[in-house]
């Protein structure tokens, strides 16, 4: 069998790099975690014993909830107002013979390569130039933008393999447009927005840059984290608050990735 | 009911359907038959208002249509591939179209109950759209189509799909739901033989032209040429010239002899093409008695159909052979290991179809 089918036996070495790619990426990160639970001062070998009062510790700062609260509620209102404007972007770009949609798309994909620094000093520039004050606002403003990117190209393949004549049915039962996309069109994309809305929240939480240069008086969590690095007593409290933030990163964005393919190949979708 | 005036179609650089002109009548069951790309979708599409159209009028019920957006038609669709929403279960499936009409839920609940009794999937209510079979999401197209009460009801290839078994079984459960329902039908199919079954009147389309509007069996009796001949059943066709003299019109046709036809405008000398269908030979061992026409042949082949078998009989004059039905009775066919044999061909005036030669 395996003689017979080389594309389909099992391939050892190519499995070993696969992992060594893997551990690559991530061991970096694993040393956060493992030193957040380590009751050293510092973080360094060898290890000493295993202890959850940084924890502990993280939740007698206030500053912390302070932060929390700034990133959430960034996140939660560029999570749905990124969502919302991708939407109808992504439908008009699956749907509608538009001239010129290579390049349009390329376009609204651009600031997934943009570099952070070079936004957020082009936003700050603009942003004092028109006299806006800087606060959470600009700093939502910013992720926005960068979210955009993410938010259409998680929807845009929902739209795609979305099966037309569902929405021709609707209308030939006598439904309008508007009724269609909200009993038709919004079901069926359905777990793209919820992908869409985890994803760019995870986008906004962890982002520091943009907010680093737009921020006014009040940090977003990742600001905080960049704020405490100069106090060295509260750098074991500040890894376990990283870990926490990672394993919640992680959780969101497997699970936005899980919703973006869910359903993709139900009956009734495209299939020719 | 549907008149169709000088409809025409345009893709781009393509011209789906050109010029058509059709009127169907209230409860018709009508049939749009073509091969692929003829354009039978366009024009069911345009009926139904996906399409708009490049010039023409398309007036339903006395009322002009051809602006009017599809949810404001008095037609419902059943699509090819039937369009069930995935997300919602039978019963609201087929409920779907009574949301706009504010139709009572205690109603509408009745409504789809009669509706899921019609379509002979009681019970299946609550299941999911996605978890029934291909039979039974085309049932459940159909009855959210009909629950609506449409004055037409079109169909893109509705049996398409599904195998020949079931699929017959839901041609004989369309003609009478038809019947039952006095709904005018359009039908899309490129199944001549469907196409023929139920239908009242058959459109044949042809490169976006329709090229016949007739009965099945006018259709089948009197093709106008021989691009329908072709497509509606098997046909005998042979090269023939006209000989007119005086009132008397006969045609010299290749393989059969001088035989005379019905008059025509044609004159004398003009090429043709004589049709002539297997149940127009009558085949027999000996020459035939009486004084109809007949040419001798040699049997060639036969090719058993269950029922009824083609027999292939080379006559002298024409390269390929001559198609003649005959019935095969279990254990007494005549013709068995009659290959080889000299045979006779005999038919009457009235099988022969004459059309102009393409
Ligand atoms: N949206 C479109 N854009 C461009 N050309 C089209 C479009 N729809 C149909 N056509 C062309 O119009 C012609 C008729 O197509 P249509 O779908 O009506 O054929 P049909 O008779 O339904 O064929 P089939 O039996 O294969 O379904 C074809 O040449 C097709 O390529
Ligand atoms: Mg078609």
């Amino acid at each position: 069998m395996a003689a017979t089918e080389p594309f389909h036996s099992p391939n050892r070495p190519l499995a070993l790099y696969a992992l060594g790619f893997t551990l690559f990426l991530y061991a970096p990160i694993l040393f956060i975690p493992l030193f957040s639970f380590n009751s050293g001062l510092y973080a360094r070998f060898p290890l000493q014993d295993f202890t959850l009062a940084w924890y502990a510790e993280l939740w007698t700062r206030g500053p912390v909830f302070a932060a929390l609260q700034n990133s959430l509620q960034v996140g939660l209102t560029v999570a749905v107002i990124s969502t919302v404007l991708a939407v109808p972007a992504a439908k008009a770009l699956a749907r509608y013979r538009i001239p010129g949609k290579g390049p349009i798309l390329g376009f609204m994909l651009l600031p997934l390569v943009v570099p952070g620094l070079i936004f957020g000093v082009a936003l700050l520039v603009l942003v004092s130039r028109l006299g806006i004050p800087l606060s959470l606002w600009t700093v939502g403003l910013g992720h926005i933008i960068i979210c955009l990117p993410f938010a259409i190209s998680i929807l845009l393949p929902r739209f795609e393999g979305a099966n037309r004549s569902l929405e021709e049915a609707s209308a030939d039962l006598g439904e309008n447009a508007w009724w269609t996309f909200w009993r038709v069109t919004f079901p069926t994309i359905l777990p793209g927005v919820m992908a869409s809305l985890l994803l760019t929240f995870t986008v906004s939480f962890d982002e520091f840059i943009i907010a680093f240069f737009l921020s006014g008086t009040d940090p977003t969590l990742p600001m905080y984290i960049w704020n405490q690095l100069r106090f060295p007593q509260s750098f074991p409290s500040l890894l376990a608050l990283s870990t926490l933030i990672l394993v919640v990163s992680f959780g969101l964005v497997l699970a936005s990735l899980r919703l973006a393919r869910l359903n993709r190949d139900l009956p009734g979708r495209k299939t020719s | 009911m549907i008149s169709i005036q000088n409809v025409s179609k345009t893709f781009g650089r393509v011209q789906a359907v050109r010029d058509v002109t059709l009127d169907i009548a209230r409860g018709e069951f009508f049939s749009l038959l073509g091969a692929s790309g003829s354009g039978k979708t366009t024009l069911l599409r345009m009926l139904a208002g996906f399409e708009g159209v490049t010039s023409g009028k398309i007036v339903i019920d006395g009322q002009p249509m051809q602006d009017t957006p599809p949810h404001l038609r008095p037609i419902n669709m059943v699509f090819q591939n039937y369009a069930i929403f995935p997300h919602l279960n039978v019963r609201d499936n087929i409920a779907y179209g009574l949301r706009r009409l504010g139709t009572p839920k205690a109603e509408q609940a009745r409504m789809v109950d009669a509706m899921l009794e019609m379509i002979a999937l009681p019970g299946y209510g609550d299941r999911l759209a996605t978890q029934l079979s291909g039979g039974q999401m085309q049932r459940v197209a159909l009855a959210r189509a009909l629950i609506l009460k449409p004055k037409v009801l079109l169909l893109d290839e509705p049996l398409g799909a599904l195998d020949k078994q079931l699929r017959e079984q839901m041609q004989l459960e369309l003609r009478s739901l038809q019947r039952q329902l006095g709904i005018t039908f359009v039908l899309v199919t490129h199944d001549q033989e469907e196409a023929l079954t139920l239908s009242d009147r058959v459109a044949v389309m042809s490169n976006g032209q329709v090229i016949q509007v007739d009965t099945p069996s006018g259709l089948y009796d009197r093709p106008v040429n021989r691009q329908v001949a072709a497509f509606v059943g098997t046909m005998n066709f042979f090269d023939a010239r006209i000989r007119a003299q005086g009132p008397d019109t006969s045609a010299e046709i290749a393989g059969l002899g001088r035989h005379p036809v019905a008059p025509s405008a044609r004159r004398d000398g003009d090429r043709v093409l004589v049709a002539i269908r297997p149940e127009g030979f009558a085949l027999s061992p000996q020459p035939p008695e009486g004084p109809g026409p007949r040419v001798a042949g040699r049997l060639m082949a036969r090719q058993y159909l269950g029922g009824r078998q083609l027999l292939h009989v080379a006559v002298e004059g024409r390269a390929a052979p001559v198609a003649v039905a005959a019935v095969a009775h279990r254990g007494q066919d005549p013709w068995e290991g009659m290959e080889d044999n000299p045979v006779w061909l005999g038919w009457s005036r009235d099988a022969m179809t004459v059309l102009d030669a393409d």
